[in-house]
């Protein structure tokens, strides 16, 4: 069953200059386009992976999934409950509860002034709930051990931090969490140590995730299905295992073609031509098309639509 | 055998602080040859910057070399003065750090800086410098470099202000270049031109690159040799293919191993229990000795021996056939 169903979510960012120098310079208002029409689902139980290089819009969805930021236009709905339209305020709040949310900087998350026990039960007792022992059971839940709820944040290495950004995010006992690049600041044997965490957590709680990540061996392993971003589209979906070994859009092979490879022994790559371009003015037609090396006149043209492939989804006019 | 471009011999740098002195880079040795680039990896603070900004005379007092002597092309410049260290770093040795513009004056045309860096180091002329200004920009694949040339740094993209750090590093054609972190802040099809233009340009012009990095895959494609870092240490140090397909220090193995791509299709990734000592508790004996499976009372007391030019510092090296 879908968890989270996501359609045309669009957000645009208010990026034009004060109203005078608008005036003297005579310049339009501007948009910046962080997400276009996205559309997916994130069955219950399993680990929905977002990837795309920085800009491609992956933060802003995520900060949309769990009501940090309204969207533009189109619907977030989780369990059947959207947020930005609901009334009922018990619902709401019941929702609220249900998600959360762990990001890339465990040193700027942490309050540093706070005892580490303060800080994982904030969620619950920003609700009133009952926080006894909850602080001692969730780090031993994560790792941690009981003896260290008495700490300040920085008391702690890198990974330990983000085990503790994890134990404030189980304290409310939600069921979707959304991981901003929970690892991309750690180190590899860290990094091992916060997925296989996060994994163990998953089948102990019957957790769902969303995690964003640029960092394709990490989604590859956590992934149960893929979602690839560019320019704050949604380009491509699939299971790992057919994204990896037969990526459909042009340019999820060009971002597995460039990602280094562990015996990619002095492997000569092409490297891809140019860079994203400004979301500000992006291009017609399909976004990619200036970077495309099978682009047709169609592609300048006309904006894909995402469509069926296989087990996949695609939006290219040509891939087949 | 011919000379190397850089030789460190048993490199030290200590850090007095309040609880005793700290020794983020301890007795460290390698080479770097003509057109070659190592690799080095290992865990924050492992000493990989240290051992980086000692060679180019940049430590932060109170750190400072303890020990050891770093030679280049032959002599030795652990010992240079402020002002000959200054003279040396943008003529012999060119950096290229994560942020680009820790490199960049913001304030200064991109030419400008290209033109005052070759006048600096170059005996050449003023009409002639800004030549080959253009021809710089245009060998690390800055497009339009004739108007390029006139731009300010914050005009470009990230990935395009790497290229032009790496034109201005480039420029005084040094015999050595130190990349620390080039591509870590960029996108993966930003750093696969990077780390493509970083190739050819060694290949090219015989340049040595230390190019410090802690992505096992830029190390597996662009490196020749690499040197595994651990609590200031060398763990390993040898041919990127030997080291990265049978690394024979434990630490080496458990590393490549907790890679996510090391564990295609296992649920659970391996991990090494524990974690990197602080500097100010580095144990007795090898440093990995409490992380480590294979751990002998030996390991707890004498320190492994260091490596030469390829090898583990490690009591009992793992065979090769055992670590596949
Ligand atoms: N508050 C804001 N105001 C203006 N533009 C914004 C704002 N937040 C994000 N953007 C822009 O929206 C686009 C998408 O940003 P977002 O942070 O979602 O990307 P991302 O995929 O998470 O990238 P990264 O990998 O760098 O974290 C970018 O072009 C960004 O500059
Ligand atoms: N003033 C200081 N006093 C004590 N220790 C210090 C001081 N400055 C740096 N260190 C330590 O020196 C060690 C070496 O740091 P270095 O920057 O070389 O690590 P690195 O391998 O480059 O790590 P990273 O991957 O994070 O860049 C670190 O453990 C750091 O904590
Ligand atoms: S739609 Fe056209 S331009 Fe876009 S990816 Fe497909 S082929 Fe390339
Ligand atoms: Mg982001
Ligand atoms: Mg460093």
């Amino acid at each position: 069953m879908a968890l989270v169903k996501i359609q045309n979510l669009t957000r645009l960012f208010d990026v034009s200059k004060p109203w005078l120098n608008r005036m003297i310079e005579r310049r339009e208002k501007a948009f910046l386009t962080a997400v276009s029409d996205v559309d997916f689902q994130v069955d219950e139980r399993s680990t929905y992976a977002l990837v795309g290089e920085s800009g491609s819009g992956k933060s802003t969805i995520g900060r949309m999934l769990v009501g940090l930021l309204p969207p533009t236009k189109g619907t977030v709905e989780i369990d059947g409950i959207d947020l930005a339209n609901e009334t009922d305020d018990a619902k709401i709040d019941k929702i609220r509860a249900d998600i959360q949310m762990i990001f890339q900087d465990p040193f700027a998350s942490l309050n540093p002034r706070w005892r580490v026990r303060d800080i994982i039960v904030e969620p619950v007792a920003a609700r009133g709930g009952n926080t006894d022992g909850l602080a001692e059971k969730l780090l031993e839940q994560v790792g941690l051990s009981v003896m260290d709820a008495g700490k300040f944040p920085h008391e702690f290495s890198g990974g330990q931090r983000q085990r503790i950004c994890i134990a404030r995010a189980l304290a409310s006992e939600p069921r979707l969490i959304v991981c901003d690049e929970p690892t991309s600041a750690l180190d590899v044997s860290v990094q091992a140590q916060v997925l296989n965490l996060m994994s163990d957590l998953k089948d102990n709680f019957g957790l769902t995730y969303v995690l964003i990540s640029h960092d394709l061996t990490v989604v590859r392993h956590m992934a149960d299905r893929i979602g690839v971003l560019y320019l704050g589209r949604l380009v491509e979906e699939a299971d790992p295992q057919d994204l990896f070994e037969s990526p459909k859009h042009p340019y999820t092979k060009m971002l597995l073609e460039a990602a280094p490879r562990m015996d990619g022994f002095g492997r000569e790559v092409t490297p891809p031509d140019g860079e994203i371009p400004d979301p500000i003015n992006p291009p017609s037609g399909c976004a990619f098309h200036p970077r495309c090396p099978v682009a047709e006149d169609i592609c300048k043209r006309d904006r894909p639509a995402m469509r069926a492939l296989g087990g996949a989804r695609v939006a290219c006019h040509l891939a087949d | 055998m011919v000379e190397p471009v850089l030789s460190l011999r048993n490199l030290s740098v200590e850090i007095p602080t309040r609880h005793g002195i700290v020794k983020p880079v301890d007795g460290v040795s390698y080479d770097i040859g003509a057109g070659e680039i190592l690799g080095v990896v290992g865990e924050s603070g492992a000493g990989k910057s240290m051992a980086g900004n000692a060679v180019i005379g940049l430590l932060n007092p109170p750190a400072h070399i303890a020990a050891g002597e770093i030679w280049l092309k032959g002599s030795r410049i652990d010992n240079l003065t402020g002002e000959a260290m200054r003279r040396l770093r943008g003529k012999e040795i060119g950096m290229v750090f994560q942020d680009p513009l820790t490199s960049l004056n913001p304030l200064l045309r991109i030419g400008d800086q290209l033109v005052e860096t070759m006048l600096t180091h170059l005996d050449i002329s003023q009409s002639d410098a800004e030549k080959r200004a253009v021809s710089a920009l245009e060998e690390v694949g800055i497009p339009g470099a004739a108007e390029r040339v006139n731009s300010y740094p914050h005009e470009f993209s990230g990935g395009m202000r790497q290229r032009v750090v790496i034109a201005l590093a480039l420029c005084a054609e040094p015999s050595l270049i130190i990349a620390d972190e080039p591509t870590t802040a960029l996108d993966v099809s930003v750093q696969a031109q990077i780390i493509a233009l970083l190739r050819r340009l060694c290949r090219e012009r015989g340049t040595a690159v230390m190019l410090i990095t802690h992505d096992m895959g830029v190390i597996a494609e662009a490196t020749d040799r690499m040197a595994v870092m651990y609590a200031g240490r060398l763990a390993e140090l040898g041919p990127v293919r030997d080291v990265l397909s049978h690394p024979q220090h434990p630490y080496t193995h458990g590393l490549m191993a907790s890679t996510p791509l090391a564990s295609a299709g296992k649920s659970r990734l391996h991990q090494i229990p524990g974690a990197m000592p602080r500097l100010d508790s580095v144990p007795e004996g090898c440093a990995f000795n409490p992380r480590c499976p294979y751990t002998t009372e030996k390991c707890r007391q004498a320190p492994a021996p260091r490596p030469e030019s390829t090898s583990a510092a490690c009591w009992y090296p793992l065979a090769r056939e055992k670590a596949s």
